[in-house]
């Protein structure tokens, strides 16, 4: 087996999950926990797909795709917010709905494969001089956009947490919104831009699957990637940086069985495609063993009122 | 001196408390003004009124003059409010930097070096000797209250507000935080200083504002004040409440506790070395601020209490170390109404036939228990307490606060318990409501049994029971006679006084 190859495709199988990672780590600093990554990364889907068909432009795809991902976000957060709903159940309620409508609009968009103009948008363009580098350019630096994209987005939200006042808002809230609220950041702000950006960017995540992986629809396309995102949020320690590397490693072990059957080795399918959940529950028992919630935003999962006592 | 702030006719409600009943209060620059009054007066709510944290539902603000609204702690903050709260709005996880910072958003990059030099800098004039790259977690209490301090100064507060400061620190703290407070006083700074600590209010102040029950009751500026004065006002003039207080039996010892020790979680002392005795047919009252023992007391004796010493014998019985529910079969019910009333013992979304199944189950045989009884019982305590409900078949969370309170004191006693603990049972109530519970708890001192009334509004303790104890900071200051011992006397014993001639014989 070619190593730089298998590397090389594990990142394009990593980038749906980094994309859906760093869209909930995003609402996850605001403090809200959304289980609807499956759900948004579904929307994202179809409805880039869609507008791909229609457009065969590939920007109004991404465009389409971050849209209708933002208004699922929209929906979570007005529910979670100013309804101040339980986070956990309206974030299934935002899964079982992405699923249903990406199901009913993809019974329309069945059999459709993603015009040229779109794909060849997302060929594999190396970056010249850096893709001359042995073996770690070849892997990083030959690829479509979509992942370069990933990995800048990554760095960007690093940065913007560390290093800008809104990011430093953006943490307060997270960690003690009344605190945030009493040194004047608008609460309830932060967490629906927040929320709506990052849903959009979990959405782009399944928009990547329906334009570049696949490149046609499927049903169900994502298969359970938005739930091993919300692992890979805990996995990463809410680190964007980190996101990247768990992305990229839970990509590798999704394509590996394929890689390895091509090798000739024999290996049950069924248990290979086992393989990313079954690392999904052991990272869970190990982080949580190691008691990694801590680095979690400690207001969570909590709604906030300002005039509680 | 300037008048910063005026504030006129402020009312505040939750529901259906009154937190803040038309208040009127000034401030001044360069004046410190403290805000007196027992825990509930409302203080702590009209300064959040202050800091855009709470809404009024009435009256005007004015700030230099100008009438103002200020709908969210972000305008204050732009008015150079800044309040220092009871319960410190710090990111515990993040460094003294980085809460200073949270919050200022203009421009993009959050350039903690120059900010961290203007920190040092601030922290030196006032003396508050703090660190900024230190994470909150790793600091002291009386580090993070200076932390929140300068937060405000930082964010260019001139009026300060400190909610309760000195209740987290230690004596020599407290000293510190005064020179703190006077150093901010000689920059021009406005000071209010909230407590209920008679001292610490005497020692600082310029001008003092007692509040009770939600009322301003008197500002006084503090010349020639000493603690009678102050303590008059805040527990106010005696009323005759005409509330009946039959003879007490007192011929056996119903209860004895013995040196009875509890720590807090926090490791502080929540009771130490509480001893005294409970007679058949005698109430007995509890007085004391808020916090002085008294949720300690009610659980220690009902059993919810792990880390006790010391002895509670109940009719010759050692209960000390019992389960709950051993020490409900034997006879003793506890009702505790705390603040929200719906906090303990009913489940507010379970009827009231659910409700008294709760308790009655356990002494139904078997393993299904038998609604049909229950709600008998409920129907028949409905009746008997008049409780104003249009079945026995509505959550208790759609009655109002004095059924529900009947509800759950009606309950206990359907159990014919020969000791019952009843903390604020007739708090928030209307009179008529609250008389029906007095009444209820006579009619058991008349039968013999033996109650523990903990309570707030001296008046009603006066008058009901046969002996006090007054409670501070979780010890028993005395056990008064309530026909010889006045409100001032108890008001004195409350904050830790010891008051010769009015305590009771036993």
């Amino acid at each position: 087996m070619d190593s730089v190859s298998f590397l090389r495709a594990a990142l394009q199988a990593g980038t749906p999950l980094l994309f859906a990672t760093l869209g909930e780590i995003l609402t996850e600093k605001a403090g809200n926990l959304n289980l609807g990554v499956e759900g948004l990364m579904l929307l994202g889907a179809v409805g880039g797909f869609a507008a791909g068909l229609a457009t065969q432009s590939a920007l109004v795809a991404i465009i389409v795709a971050a849209l209708c991902g933002a208004v699922g976000g929209l929906l979570y957060a007005v529910l979670t917010v100013t309804l101040q709903a339980n986070q956990v159940v309206t974030g299934l309620a935002l899964t079982i709905f992405g699923t249903g409508v990406s199901g009913y609009a993809g019974r329309f968009l069945m059999g459709d494969i993603i015009p040229s103009s779109i794909r060849n948008t997302f060929r594999t363009i190396p970056i010249p001089l850096l893709s001359e580098i042995p073996f770690f350019g070849e892997i990083v630096f030959q690829q479509n956009i979509f992942v370069y994209c990933g990995i800048a987005l990554a760095i960007l939200m690093g940065l913007y947490f560390s290093k800008t006042k809104q990011g430093l808002n953006l943490r307060t809230v997270g960690e003690n919104p009344s605190a945030a609220d009493a040194s004047g950041i608008p609460v309830t702000t932060y967490k629906y831009i927040h929320i709506i950006i990052g849903s959009a960017i979990s959405a782009l995540g399944g928009a990547y699957l329906s334009l570049v992986s696949v490149p046609a629809w499927q049903e169900n396309i994502t298969a359970g990637r938005g739930w091993i995102a919300v692992a890979l949020v805990i996995f990463s320690m809410w680190s964007p940086y980190r996101a990247i590397f768990g992305a990229y490693l839970f990509g590798g072990l999704d394509i590996i069985g394929f890689r390895l059957q091509q090798t000739g080795f024999a290996l049950s399918q069924h248990l290979i495609g086992m393989f990313p959940y079954l690392i999904t529950i052991l990272v869970l028992v190990i982080s949580s063993i190691m008691k990694r919630r801590q680095y979690a935003p400690t207001s969570l999962g909590e709604p906030y009122f300002r005039e509680d006592r | 001196m300037e008048k910063v702030i005026e504030l006129k006719g402020i009312v505040k409600t939750f529901g259906s408390v009154l937190a803040n009943d038309h208040i009127d209060f000034t401030l001044q620059s360069g004046e410190i003004h403290s805000l007196l009054g027992e825990n509930g007066a409302g203080k702590s709510s009209l300064m959040n009124v202050l800091a855009g944290v709470y809404q009024p539902d009435g009256g005007e603000i004015y700030f230099k003059g100008e009438r103002v609204d200020i709908p969210s702690p972000r305008h204050s903050i732009d008015m150079g409010i800044g309040m220092i709260h009871q319960h410190f709005k710090l990111v515990e996880a993040h460094t003294v930097l980085e809460n200073m910072l949270a919050g200022m958003s203009k421009g993009l990059l959050s350039r903690k070096k120059t900010y961290k030099k203007q920190v040092i800098e601030l922290s030196q004039k006032y003396g508050l000797d703090i660190d900024p790259d230190s994470i909150i977690e790793d600091l002291s209490v009386a580090q993070k209250q200076r932390v929140e301090i300068l937060k405000v100064l930082f964010r260019g507060a001139t009026i300060l507000i400190l909610d309760e400061p000195t209740a987290v620190l230690t004596p020599q703290e407290t000293e510190k935080l005064f020179t703190i407070i006077d150093n901010l006083k000689k920059n021009d700074h406005a000071i209010v200083f909230i407590s209920h600590k008679l001292d610490e209010v005497l020692a600082i102040s310029d001008r003092i504002t007692v509040l009770r029950n939600g009322k301003n009751v008197a500002t006084l500026e503090n010349d020639n004040l000493d603690t009678s004065i102050l303590i008059s006002n805040m527990v106010g003039k005696t009323l005759d409440l005409a509330i009946d207080r039959p003879t007490k039996l007192g011929e056996n010892k119903i209860l004895e506790v013995k040196d009875l020790s509890v720590l807090r979680p926090d490791g502080a002392f929540g009771l130490k070395d509480v001893s005294f005795d409970l007679y058949d047919g005698e109430v007995l009252g509890v007085a004391g601020l808020a916090g002085s023992g008294q949720k300690e007391l009610c659980e220690a004796i009902a059993g919810l209490q792990e880390k006790l010493t010391g002895t509670i014998i109940f009719k010759g019985d050692d209960i000390t170390g019992s389960t709950p529910r051993q020490i409900i079969k034997k006879g003793i019910s506890m009702s505790f109404v705390p603040e929200d009333r719906l906090g303990m013992g009913l489940v507010a979304s379970m009827d009231l036939v659910d409700n008294v199944l709760l308790k009655a189950y356990l002494k139904q045989p078997g393993v299904f228990v038998n609604r049909k009884e229950a709600r008998f019982e409920a129907e028949k305590l409905v009746e008997k307490l008049s409780i104003d409900t249009p079945s026995v078949d509505i959550s208790v969370s759609k009655l109002s606060g004095g059924n529900i309170q009947k509800v759950l004191l009606g309950r206990e006693i359907e159990l014919q318990p020969e000791l019952i603990i009843t903390a604020y049972p007739a708090r928030g109530l209307d009179i008529g409501s609250a008389y029906k519970i007095y009444d209820l708890l006579n009619e058991q001192k008349q039968n013999g049994n033996g109650i523990i009334f903990i309570g707030e509004d001296l008046d009603v303790l006066l008058q009901i029971s046969d002996r006090i104890m007054v409670m501070c900071n979780g010890e028993v200051t005395g056990i008064v006679d309530p026909e010889k011992a006045t409100k001032e006397d108890i008001g004195y014993m409350m904050v830790g006084r010891k008051i010769e001639g009015v305590i009771a014989n036993d």
